[in-house]
């Protein structure tokens, strides 16, 4: 087919995916209005299982199984990204070189790396009272970490971001969330029913499992987004073609595959 | 025009399609990918809005007290967001990947396979 036939058959296909939609969205609800079923159960439920972010109460109680299959689904995402990602035979590793950054953008990534973090932690463990939660927060953890590489550069990175350790994390979040899910199966419920007792209103202690689910996702999801960027800078620092090697370059020196183990100098 | 946020939200999808049939670079189509997916945020988020509505967070809110927006379609859309950017990340791996055995991330160029 040619482009200029592929373009018609593009045309023709949008204009009629675009009279659907219109056609569709005259049927919708009227937007801003007031009839809102299932919001309203929704909330009737959370406050009953009490649960302050009904949005969390959503998510990790009464979709609880469908937030499991959106967490394999990040999972899956990062391993095949690792995968994906890894070094392969014909390419070798550079160690970067110590990079200078400008004082000012030190100063401030510095003291921002240790509020973000603190930010992050913050919105994993409120997840059940105020909006955020397991998503969000496991973002901004992971994220808060990076502000070492802005700050420093890459080797600083790397000293506080032992790879294989936030797989695990990656890995036992999932596990985690899996096994609260069965937890139920030996309480004597059904598979991620919650089991345990709501606590009281507006404190931490409060809305039974979702505390604990919003937990392991947040570990997941840190784990999970440092070992995607990780794979990410890898590719775009470290790791180097073979045929790239020839050239002025040529006095840097491979280092051993494993860089934790070597000693910066 | 009570509409109007559907429609934008319909403009955005195929405004994603016509890139992605369009693009000439993996990257750029990936990018249209995930301008797809944004239409379902907006989507999602207007079929849950209500004139008036606030968060529906009752820490300092008492209940009943004012109207909140549908927290189910907030719920679904903010998955979506966090899947969406690892899967995006999974796809730019490949293209990663493409871009290296083939030298060219051009899918026009990607007719011939190899070994």
């Amino acid at each position: 087919m040619s482009r200029r036939v592929r373009m018609w058959v593009l045309v023709l296909g949008g204009l009629g995916v675009a009279a659907l939609l219109f056609a569709a969205s005259l049927d919708l609800p009227e937007f801003g209005g007031d009839r809102h079923p299932y919001g309203a159960r929704a909330v009737e439920a959370a406050l009953a299982r009490h649960t302050a972010n009904v949005v969390s109460a959503v998510n990790f109680d009464q979709r609880a199984f469908d937030t499991l299959g959106e967490e394999s689904i990040l999972f899956c995402a990062a391993l095949g990204t690792v995968v994906l990602l890894r070094q392969t035979r014909d390419e070798h590793r550079v160690r970067p070189e110590p990079a200078r950054v400008a004082p000012p953008v030190r100063r401030y990534a510095l003291v921002a790396l240790p509020v973000t973090l603190l930010i992050g932690l913050y919105v994993v463990a409120h997840g059940q009272l105020s909006p955020g939660g397991g998503f969000q927060g496991g973002v901004v953890v992971a994220t808060a970490l990076h502000l070492l590489y802005i700050a420093v550069d890459y080797r600083a990175l790397e000293r506080i971001r032992p790879v294989g350790l936030y797989a695990t994390a990656d890995a036992a979040g999932e596990a985690a969330y899996l096994l609260l899910g069965a937890a139920g199966l030996v309480a004597g419920t059904a598979y991620l029913t919650n089991f345990l007792p709501y606590g009281t209103f507006g404190t931490l202690a409060s809305g039974g499992m979702v505390p604990l689910l919003n937990a392991a996702v947040g570990v997941e999801v840190a784990g999970g987004v440092v070992v995607l960027l990780a794979s990410f800078l890898d590719q775009a620092v470290e790791i180097e073609d073979a045929a790239e090697r020839t050239g002025p370059g040529e006095t840097r020196h491979p280092a051993p595959p494993s860089p934790s183990e070597e000693k910066p100098t | 025009m009570s509409v109007l946020p559907y429609l934008v939200a319909g403009w955005i999808f195929l405004i994603g399609c016509y890139g992605l049939a369009t693009s000439r670079n993996l990257i750029h189509a990936v990018g249209c990918l995930a301008v797809c997916q944004a239409s379902t945020y907006v989507l999602l988020l207007a079929v849950g809005y209500r004139d008036g509505g606030t968060a529906p967070v009752f820490s300092d809110l008492r209940p009943g007290a004012r109207p909140v927006v549908d927290p189910v379609v907030q719920a679904l859309t903010l998955t979506d967001v966090v899947v969406g950017a690892t899967v995006t990340a999974l796809l730019l791996a490949l293209v990663v990947q493409v871009g290296k055995r083939h030298g060219t991330v051009n899918p026009d160029e990607l007719s011939e396979l190899r070994g």
